[in-house]
């Protein structure tokens, strides 16, 4: 069982609702240690839900999720702060654990914010932000990191080297990845495993795979799909309006 | 010397003041004042409680206002009515029956206005020992769940995903807050006692940059607020509670200034 030893979280056929109307039911995934699982779908299939299902936040779930580490950085993909309280960069950095200046600084300059450290959160522009977010989730050296849309807002310049630092925390640190993204080309150049998510697994599998499957196609287009295949498919089921499957 | 009353409420009032400053923090940051004012004014209710049954009042504040808070989580799971709805009417309710229970224990002399806007007279040495017992008490807790709850109060959602509990804390803190107005309820009164959790921790906000710094700051103006009223409640022979929240506005005031000053610099 030695690759079981490496899994840090395992969602078995996994859902939730809210309010009688499913945001994502049946999914399966695991992460494991050293490796990036990335979910990506269009708005509103669940990818966030996912994510926050894999972490906890969303208690009465279907199905199961195990979780097998407690050392979890997070990027969620909105947050919400407060600007009544006085938090400075400094501050949050240090929100969910105690950290000594070299961690600090270190996860800043990593991030390009160091510069930011004494500056009040609310002052900073929405990318430093992002930055400083990623910085937060790294510093504290995570097991398991889950980044929700983590480059959202970030120039572009600035995005290809978040996603370099991503891969290469995943490398050094060896920690497992969740990662929520739009950029297919990241998606496919630096991932282990994605999974496609319509409300529910459209397909799952190594970059290669899932370009080649008709329903990632049906999803993101042929465009998207010809990015790395040309291979062709047909369908065999549709989505309603109303989130239900049909077969053709 | 503590004999002389005016020392006992001054030793009183400096204990509450040390304690009120970081809770009264985090009831601006979490927006708690009208939970804070729900709790106080359930507090009525204990007291009536301890009057007749002969209970310690602290005691008795302190299991009516914990029985209040526990109440109102359970009408927010069961009800669809928003928040500020049920705090209105748990406060209310709470309130009148304990003036109507007061009516039905027509044997017991009460002062009611000490009762409501606090009374310097009537603190004890047995008052200086829960004041500064309960409140060491208080402060402790509040030191080991500093993390969880600070972090929920940033954000929520990173400090569940990152495994620090914040429903625990959030419902520990809920205790604390049932326990300060418990003690504090003889100096200030159980209407002003929000006050005093809220006014040096808004003057706090004013002038610090960091929630270290506001929660030292908030307790510095506690302290000056109470020192402050108390002088001026024995010069002017007014109310300790009223004199003591009128000091802290006193201070808001002067620390709007500093504001000012601040925009000014930033433009």
């Amino acid at each position: 069982m030695g690759s079981d030893q490496n899994i840090l979280v395992k969602l078995n056929k996994a859902g939730f609702s809210l309010n009688n109307k499913w945001l994502v039911r049946g999914v399966s995934l695991q992460v494991e240690k050293g490796k990036i699982v990335t979910l990506i779908g269009p708005n509103g299939s669940g990818k966030s839900t996912t994510a926050k299902i894999a972490l906890g936040i969303y208690k009465k779930i279907d199905g199961s999720v195990e979780k097998y580490t407690n050392k979890v950085g997070y990027v969620p993909q909105k947050i919400s702060i407060d600007w009544t309280l006085p938090l400075r960069v400094n501050d949050f950095m240090v929100l969910t654990e105690s950290l000594d200046k070299e961690s600090i600084d270190e996860a800043l300059s990593l991030t390009g914010v160091i510069h930011l450290k004494d500056k009040n959160l609310g002052d900073l522009s929405g990318g430093e932000f992002q930055r400083v977010l990623l910085a937060r989730a790294i510093s504290k050296k995570p097991e398991l990191l889950v980044l929700d849309e983590p480059v959202q807002g970030v120039d572009f310049t600035g995005e290809i080297a978040l996603y370099e630092l991503i891969k290469k925390i995943s490398d050094e640190l060896n920690c497992g990845i969740l990662l929520i993204s739009h950029d297919l080309h990241t998606v496919m150049s630096a991932t282990d495993h994605v999974v496609c998510l319509n409300g529910h697994v459209c397909c799952s599998g190594s970059p290669m795979d899932v370009a080649k499957n008709n329903e990632y196609k049906a999803l993101f287009g042929e465009q998207a799909s010809q990015i790395l295949s040309r291979y062709e498919h047909r369908h065999d089921h549709v989505h309603t309006s109303e989130g239900e499957i049909k077969k053709n | 010397m503590l004999d002389d009353f005016f020392i006992r409420a001054l030793i009183a009032g400096i204990g509450v003041a040390i304690v009120t400053g970081p809770l009264g923090c985090f009831v601006v940051w979490r927006r708690l004042s009208y939970f804070g004012d729900t709790l106080a004014h359930s507090a009525l209710l204990g007291v009536t409680l301890a009057y007749s049954m002969e209970f310690n009042i602290a005691f008795s504040v302190f299991i009516i206002s914990s029985l209040i808070a526990l109440t109102l989580i359970q009408l927010q799971k069961r009800t669809n009515l928003p928040g500020d709805a049920l705090l209105g009417l748990l406060a209310h309710s709470s309130l009148a029956v304990g003036l109507v229970v007061i009516g039905f224990l027509s044997f017991i002399r009460f002062d009611i206005m000490g009762l409501l806007f606090g009374d310097i007279l009537a603190v004890t040495v047995n008052d200086l020992l829960i004041i500064w017992i309960g409140g060491a008490l208080i402060l402790l807790v509040l030191k080991l769940i500093w993390k969880p709850l600070f972090a929920s109060t940033v954000n929520y959602e990173l400090a569940e995903a990152e495994g620090l509990n914040p429903d625990r804390a959030k419902a520990i803190f809920t205790i604390l807050m049932a326990a300060i107005i418990a003690i504090s309820i003889k100096m200030v009164g159980l209407l002003l006692i929000t006050g005093m959790l809220i006014i040096p921790a808004a003057m706090a906000r004013n002038i610090s940059s960091s929630p270290q710094k506001m929660v030292i700051y908030s307790i510095i103006g506690g302290l000056l607020s109470v020192i402050l009223g108390l002088f001026s409640s024995l010069e002017f022979n007014t109310a300790s509670g009223p004199s003591i929240i009128a000091a802290s506005l006193f201070l808001f005031i002067l620390s709007l200034l500093n504001i000012k000053q601040s925009i000014k610099l930033k433009n």
